[in-house]
């Protein structure tokens, strides 16, 4: 009930969609609101690089401005950013995507999601996601009217999605594998031979696969394999990614997809009625990031991956194990021996020690008995919640 | 390893030999090892920190120095450039290409010990044909560091 400003209590109650109510998290709310009100809290539950975007391309961005690129583009993205891209996948995987048509600029890879699931997906239609994954997969497929299927993964396997298990979960209904690696929250990443054999189930059964490879440059000794370039594979995925992670280009919100024409159009059909075209600043500031971004990359990489060594050691020290995370810039520590919940440890963390993590539970069953901890974070702000963690669990252990 | 080593030292000499093991997988007795090598063969000068003096209110000169010299037989620019660098108002030195030689940058506590300096040592040098000196008037980046502070990342607390 809300008061107008004329004192009255205003009587509307609109009525709310029965599939955005079923969308969940609330239960995590309650977390969220009580971390906003806290101060002096060391924040491992980020989600974005703490770089600021490279110089370079913020100047490029803010000459842009100065030049009046303040108009909408090409529904389908600038077309330098497009050959730039295809240049790119080209270059790095071998892949050949016509900028003409089987690309996509979008505003994320958030709305790239959210496109290919609409594109896709008729009511009813089940989608094969593992468990824990990125939080806005579920929602996208039941945004859409289908139905997400999870398959369990876990630490044991390294957190890699296995083509049998996928293969159990198939039936008439299904529609799509949609998975992300390197993974938000587990930093695992999937090695080729087993990406393969999920290839191979989806080609069997002729199943799209939604590839979110927004992570693909944050691996750390080993290679990141692009599922649209394993054999045979380019027809049936739609390959997700973007300039957020990498380029830490977090609030430039510029994403693309990469499919056939047809599930391209089919995409740009819907952004060109909900979007009309991606943030043009943004394009401008992406092109520059392809064009002369990658020793900056190069360089955060190295960054995050002494960090990533730190931080996994000290968990590992401390008895929350801890497997190691290959991509991304994630941990995923088991809080198991502690006996508590992962909220349960995520809530008396934050008001005991004021270290704030991500409790596991909210990227799905599997994530239970974990907390997501996000070491793009300073050295020194790593260093200091480790300390706080050691000391809550000597405290409760 | 040593070269990743050296690199995360050079931004931050104080962390301990067991962090630079974690962060580059190796044992803590070969860093060990590769450090004290560093150092005793000078690849590793010396450790030290970088101070904005400006804080504490201490007046610090500074002038960049240009020198324009005669090279001489044998041994080039290199015996003038060591008469030069030799005084310890000299904090550092470098040949240079261009219009002139030796870029040469001087501390002092006043810009007339800095001129008398000039005047007095580095211009009447045989060989040396001519100076032109400029004072620092602001600092604006040190060795990578911008003095006004770093970027605070304006990051939101959670995401998921
Ligand atoms: C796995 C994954 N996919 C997609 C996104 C969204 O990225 P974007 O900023 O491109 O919308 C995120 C952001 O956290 C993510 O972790």
């Amino acid at each position: 009930m809300t008061i107008n400003p004329q004192g009255q209590q205003d009587k509307y109650r609109g009525k709310i969609s029965q599939r955005v109510e079923r969308l969940s998290p609330s239960g995590i709310r309650k977390f969220f609101d009580l971390l906003a009100s806290m101060e002096g809290v060391i924040s491992l539950g980020v989600g974005e690089p703490d770089f600021a975007t490279p110089w370079h391309i913020r100047e490029a961005a803010i000459y842009s401005l100065e030049r009046g690129y303040t108009m909408y583009t090409s529904n389908l993205g600038m077309p330098e950013l497009r050959e730039l891209l295809s240049r790119y996948l080209k270059d790095t995987y071998n892949l050949e995507y016509e900028p003409g048509g089987e690309l996509l600029i979008t505003v994320g890879v958030s709305e790239a999601l959210d496109l290919a699931m609409r594109a896709i997906i008729d009511p009813g239609d089940e989608v094969i996601m593992p468990d824990p994954c990125y939080v806005a997969y579920s929602s996208c497929v039941i945004l859409a009217g289908g139905i997400p299927v999870m398959v369990p993964t876990s630490e044991e396997n390294s957190f890699e999605v296995s083509a049998a298990d996928i293969e159990a979960q198939i039936t008439s209904k299904t529609r799509a594998i949609l998975l992300g690696y390197p993974s938000n929250p587990t930093g695992a990443v999937m090695p080729k031979d087993k990406l393969k054999q999920v290839a191979e189930v989806a080609r069997r059964h002729n199943l799209a696969v939604v590839s979110d490879e927004i992570y693909a440059k944050l691996v750390y000794g080993v290679p990141h394999t692009c599922l649209a370039a394993l054999p045979g594979m380019k027809g049936q995925t739609i390959l997700l990614g973007g300039f957020s992670k990498a380029y830490a280009m977090t609030g430039w919100r510029i994403g693309y997809a990469a499919a056939s024409s047809e599930i391209i159009s089919a995409m740009t059909k819907v952004h060109q009625y909900t979007i009309m075209s991606a943030p043009t600043m943004g394009q401008v500031a992406a092109i520059e990031a392809l064009r002369a971004g990658k020793d900056s990359v190069a360089e955060m990489v190295e960054d995050y991956n002494r960090r990533r060594l730190v931080i996994v050691e000290g968990l590992n020290d401390i008895g929350l194990s801890c497997f190691e995370p290959k991509g991304a810039f994630y941990a995923f520590p088991s809080i198991k021996a502690t006996g508590m919940t992962s909220e349960e440890f995520a809530e008396k963390l934050l008001i005991e020690e004021k270290v704030a993590v991500v409790p596991g539970n909210a990227f799905g069953k599997c994530g239970e008995g974990y907390v997501r901890c996000c070491y793009a974070t300073s050295l020194a702000d790593i260093e200091e919640a480790l300390s706080r963690i050691k000391r809550f669990v000597d405290r409760h252990c | 390893m040593l070269k990743e080593i050296l690199k995360i030292l050079e931004g931050d000499a104080r962390i301990t030999a067991e962090k630079l093991a974690t962060m580059t997988g190796t044992q803590v007795a070969e860093v060990k090892k590769l450090i004290k090598k560093a150092e005793s063969d000078r690849t590793i000068l010396k450790y030290k920190t970088m101070i904005n003096w400006d804080k504490v209110g201490d007046e610090q000169v500074w002038a960049l120095i240009e020198v324009k010299i005669t090279p001489q037989r044998d041994v080039g620019f290199d015996a003038i450039a060591e008469r030069i660098y030799r005084f310890p108002q000299a904090r550092s030195a470098y040949l240079v290409s261009g219009t002139y030689d030796l870029a040469v940058l001087v501390m002092g506590k006043s810009m007339h010990e800095i001129s008398d300096f000039v005047a007095q040592k580095l211009a009447p040098i045989e060989g040396v044909q001519g100076t032109v000196t400029h004072f620092l008037l602001k600092r604006f980046k040190e060795d990578g560091e911008i003095l006004a502070g770093r970027e605070e990342t304006k990051r939101q607390p959670v995401i998921l």
